[in-house]
């Protein structure tokens, strides 16, 4: 019986590294990295700035390729698939909300979420995903007009609006004040407890652990403490 | 409406400016192929149809007179499929509310049916009967220019006689596309006009019966147009064969011809300077783009979106812009290439055939601009494909800058950082500087172009009628007249002075080469004409010896001191060999010049002339002139004042239209380089220069570091642009149809330079200020705040 099936684990890094070459000098981002994502869990990963979190999180949701290792989604390996295939990968399993909320600017939040609806199999009506985050009457504004947490909060509907497999966030909070950051939580807490969306977020703030189901945390690279919390606390409730 | 579709809407909104601005250039790109196409095929097309309905002859022979018989000798000669022999007699026209005649070229029209070739083309009434002498056609702008309609009389003077013609219809004819007085080289329909008569009219009144002096001749496809000429050649010697030429000696084909190829140099030329201009700014401009939407591409893949899409997305993006200008450009095009024809219409007279709307020329000049386009965004297209999702999150790393070689002048080493910002950021992208420099010349290059021709004009003008021709009134005679009887023309009242000149056609041969000219003689003393050397120096005219014109002695590969054989045309028609001494310039013709006493000498004749050169009192001209109608052997008077006004006329009202719709042409592409370049610019550096503002920078100073950089491009463009200009206008110096006939010299004005710059200069402000307003707007916080 392998692992995966063990513990219902949908996407997995088996020793994954990456190495950047930025001229003479390699840049190893990963060393080495074994990590599982639960089906319908909430996991946090933890690291200082440039403990390679990110780099984890985009070779998980197949945005870059692994340096070694494999990437396994249920029984394929993605980090074998060409640009072509992982797109596709993507465009079918998974969601993503950035530090920066990369949004459209030219296009109103109702637009931006159905940028993805119009592309998906079973999607979300952009309405919808925009009530899930309560935004719904906000929907015919443009970026511009919307504060950085609504901004967020467009970004997670608009990555929920497909339906994903996996909800994959980088620093969601990372350009908030601690108000609307909790705000951006809560509705990924939401979305992971109603949609039973599996969800990884990323964060360097530790407190931010205790909303979590399972927390990694990384350091330099590789995967050094990993452990699953009795009892999650709401983000409201974090200790900031 | 697709989303993407929807952002590219909003982004070209966004953009407008310098989408327009891209638009305007491709335009200009497509308006300038269009109309010079529609030009050039509706002047081809009529040409080519004209010439094959009306039988336009393939070879023109002129001679003294032939028996009828010798006609059908010519028509024997092998690769002559079809010979007209005809009467053509220059005849003055002494029209009412003109000083001087008019001058009338008649030719004779067959007793049956129309002219086998070179056939009239009917306007109005109906040809001349024969038998009735009176009647004629008249060429139908002539007639417009006297008001005259079938039934109206023309006065004419026939071998010496006045008569009253009868105008019985109004013609055209496939040989006088562009009627020009061969004696003046201009346009005057008021002083110009041929005329068409039955052969027997003209036969009686010249005393030809039986005879003809003049054959026009088709040849068969594929013949050997030399043997034809030398065979036709040597059976009209005889007769004072005065050597046939191919039509393309003819002067209106030679003209019309002339116009065709400069169009075609042209087409060429102007449409890829547009477009490639176009090509390089969208380059410029959707590489920013590509830039400022990284996150957006990154997001749109990390979305799910195939490459294709993100591809597809930049290149329709172009596609409106080309699809806007090509849009504007058809129409610009469908209307200056009309305007075009307008302007043709008023100098070469045949039924143009205008077709509406060329579809396969349009849909070339919006593929080639679509092509155009693509290329100008392939690099930008290609970084967006190419962008890896996950890499895009990040912030573009900073730009590297390097010191300029600039700075590194020992003499420049303590300038301002502002004035070190603008070389570090024209240093750190030498090619687009180069490109945007390029683009500038071209702009300074174009005005040039449209302006040089006039420039070219003036020096002409100051040789040709201020310089060597000296005289007030040009007489010609029919045949040389005895110097004795000519004293009398000297001494009619008003003329202040007087010379002969004696003209004589030759055939010129240097070993193989060889040339049908004129050789002119003129007095030793001579104050009326005046002959100039390659520097404008006077050129001496030798004891004995020829001169001849520059070309005319590179024709014939001779240098001064060799030896010229002198076929003669008249007289005892023999040859002699005079020694060449010495060359001189001239923009008209090739010719030869000798003393008159020499050519008598050649000549084996007493001292005679064809023409009179007259300095006239102006108080008596009119009284003048109208004696010199009344000599008898007088074939045309000519005006040298009449002639060149018409001249500066003519060049001025063609001139004018060119160099505004050029100028207006390189107008759009100075705008469109400052403008796009300074947006980019603008967008690339908002931070620095909103950071320099909260620093406590002005804004004329940080204005000057943007704009310095734009200044910079354009202040290395006009030096380029001046090259350019001087290689352009070489280029269609010598596309000129014939150096034979007419040599535009190479000629550009202090005024044109200082013009093309200055609009140019003024251009490249207008868009800079238009680009320094949004400085003046630089919200500092909004831009501190942003990322990238
Ligand atoms: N494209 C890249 N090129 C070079 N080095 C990179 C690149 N991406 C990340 N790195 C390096 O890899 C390391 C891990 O980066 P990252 O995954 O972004 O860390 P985190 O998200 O935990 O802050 C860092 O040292 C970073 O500088
Ligand atoms: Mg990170």
């Amino acid at each position: 019986m392998s692992e995966s099936e063990e513990h219902g684990v949908v996407l997995a890094a088996h020793d994954v590294t990456k190495t950047y070459r930025m001229g003479d000098v390699d840049v190893h981002a990963l060393r080495g990295v074994n990590v599982g994502l639960r089906q319908g869990e909430l996991l946090v990963l933890l690291g200082p700035s440039g403990s390679g979190k990110s780099t984890l999180l985009n070779i998980l949701g197949g945005l870059d390729v692994p340096t070694e290792g494999r990437v396994m989604y249920k029984e394929r390996d993605i980090a074998a698939l060409g640009d072509r295939e992982l797109t596709r990968f993507r465009r079918d399993h998974v969601g993503f909300v950035f530090q920066f909320y990369n949004l459209i600017p030219s296009l109103t939040a109702r637009e931006n979420v159905a940028l993805v609806t119009e592309i998906a199999e079973e999607p979300l009506d952009p309405r919808e995903a925009l009530e899930l985050v309560s935004l719904a009457d906000r929907m015919d504004h443009f970026p511009s007009q919307l504060s950085g947490g609504e901004q967020q909060r467009v970004a997670i509907a608009r990555a929920v609006a497909k339906q994903p497999d996996i909800l994959l966030c980088d620093e969601p909070t990372g350009a908030l004040d601690v108000k609307t950051g909790i705000r951006v939580l809560e509705v990924i807490d939401e979305v992971n407890r109603t949609l039973g969306t599996t969800t990884a977020v990323i964060t360097h703030h530790a407190p931010m652990a205790s909303m979590a189901d399972r927390v990694i945390s990384l350091s330099d690279g590789r995967v050094y403490q990993e452990h699953e919390n009795e009892t999650k606390i709401a983000p409201r409730d974090l200790s900031w | 409406m697709n989303l993407l579709d929807r952002k590219l809407f909003r982004d070209l909104m966004r953009l407008k400016g310098q989408a327009l601005t891209i638009a305007l250039v491709v335009g200009v790109g497509v308006a300038s192929y269009i109309t010079l196409r529609t030009a050039w095929r509706a002047l081809g097309q009529s040409r080519a149809v004209y010439y094959d309905h009306y039988r336009f002859a393939d070879v023109f022979g002129a001679l003294k007179r032939a028996p009828d018989s010798v006609a059908d000798r010519v028509a024997e000669v092998p690769g002559v499929s079809k010979v007209y022999p005809r009467i053509v007699k220059q005849v003055l026209l002494p029209m009412e509310g003109l000083v001087t005649p008019a001058r009338g070229e008649i030719i004779s029209l067959p007793m049956h049916g129309r002219p086998p070739l070179n056939d009239v083309l009917l306007k109005a009434g109906r040809l001349p009967e024969p038998g009735r002498g009176r009647e004629v056609l008249v060429y139908e702008p002539f007639a417009k220019a006297h008001d005259l309609t079938p039934g109206s009389t023309l006065p004419a003077i026939l071998n010496g006689k006045l008569q009253d013609l009868v105008v019985v219809g109004l013609a055209l004819s496939p040989e006088f596309v562009f009627a020009v007085d061969p004696g003046t080289v201009v346009v005057d329909d008021e002083r110009y006009g041929p005329l068409w008569m039955a052969k027997d009219g003209v036969a009686a009144a010249f005393q030809m019966e039986g005879a003809f002096n003049n054959l026009v001749m088709k040849l068969e496809p594929g013949a050997n147009e030399d043997a034809v000429l030398n065979a036709v050649d040597s059976i009209l010697k005889p007769y004072g064969g005065l050597g046939a030429v191919t039509r393309e000696h003819q002067m209106s084909h030679l003209i019309l011809t002339g116009e065709l190829q400069q169009i075609e140099i042209l087409v060429v030329f102007l449409p890829v300077v547009f477009l490639a201009v176009a090509a390089f700014l969208l380059n410029v401009v959707f590489s920013r783009l590509v830039t400022l939407q990284r996150a957006q591409i990154a997001i749109i893949k990390a979305l799910g979106y195939e490459n294709r899409a993100v591809a597809l997305h930049y290149l329709k993006m172009v596609c409106v812009i080309v699809f806007v200008g090509s849009v504007f450009g058809l129409a610009l095009g469908a209307w200056m290439g009309n305007a075009m024809l307008d302007l043709y219409a008023q100098f070469f007279r045949l039924p143009m055939i205008r077709s509406r709307v060329d579809l396969p020329v349009s849909i070339n000049a919006i593929l080639a601009s679509f092509i155009a386009g693509a290329l100008g965004i392939a690099i930008a297209v290609r970084q967006a494909v190419t962008l890896p999702p996950a890499e895009a999150m990040r912030p573009p790393s900073p730009a590297r800058y390097h010191a300029s070689v600039i700075e590194r002048l020992p003499l420049i080493g303590r300038v301002a950082q502002t004035t070190m910002m603008v070389f570090r950021e024209i240093w750190r992208r030498p090619v687009r500087t180069l490109l945007s420099s390029l683009g500038i010349a071209f702009a300074v290059g174009i005005v040039i172009l449209g302006r040089f021709g006039e420039d070219a004009m003036q020096p002409i003008i100051d040789m040709e009628f201020g310089r060597k021709l000296r005289e007030d009134i040009t007489v010609n005679f029919a045949d040389a007249v005895d110097d004795g009887s000519l004293s009398y023309i000297g001494s009619l009242p008003g003329v202040l002075e007087s010379e002969g000149l004696r003209q004589t056609p030759v055939r010129m041969r240097v070993g193989a080469r060889w040339r049908d000219t004129v050789l002119i003689g003129i007095p030793g003393n001579s104050q009326l004409r005046r002959l100039y050397d390659v520097k404008a120096r006077p050129a001496h005219l030798p004891h004995s010896g020829v001169l001849v014109t520059g070309i005319l002695a590179e024709v014939l590969g001779a240098e001064p001191g060799d030896l010229i054989d002198i076929e003669l045309k008249e007289g005892d028609r023999s040859t002699r060999q005079v020694r060449l001494t010495g060359t001189v310039e001239e923009s008209f013709g090739i010719q030869g010049y000798m003393r008159k006493r020499e050519l008598h000498r050649i000549l084996r004749e007493g001292a005679s002339s064809n023409t009179a050169l007259l300095r006239a009192d102006p108080m008596q001209e009119v009284e003048l002139q109208s004696r010199l109608t009344d000599i008898p052997s007088v074939q045309s008077i000519a005006r040298k004042r009449t002639i060149l006004d018409k001249f500066e006329e003519q060049t001025r009202r063609t001139m004018k239209v060119v160099t505004f719709i050029l100028t207006l042409f390189a107008t759009a592409i100075a705008i469109a380089v400052v403008y796009n370049n300074a947006r980019v610019s603008l967008s690339m550096r908002s931070r620095d220069l909103a950071t320099l503002r909260v620093l406590g920078f002005t804004r004329g100073e940080i204005s000057a570091i943007l704009l310095g950089e734009q200044a910079i491009q354009v202040l290395l463009g006009v030096p380029i642009g001046m090259v350019l200009g001087n290689l352009g206008a070489e280029a269609l110096v010598q596309g000129q149809a014939d150096p034979e006939q007419f040599r535009l010299p190479l000629m550009i004005s202090q005024q044109t330079y200082a013009f093309a710059i200055l609009v140019i200069l003024i251009s490249a402000l207008v868009s800079a200020l238009l680009v320094r307003r949004r400085l003046d707007s630089l919200d500092l916080v909004a831009v501190l705040k942003t990322r990238e």
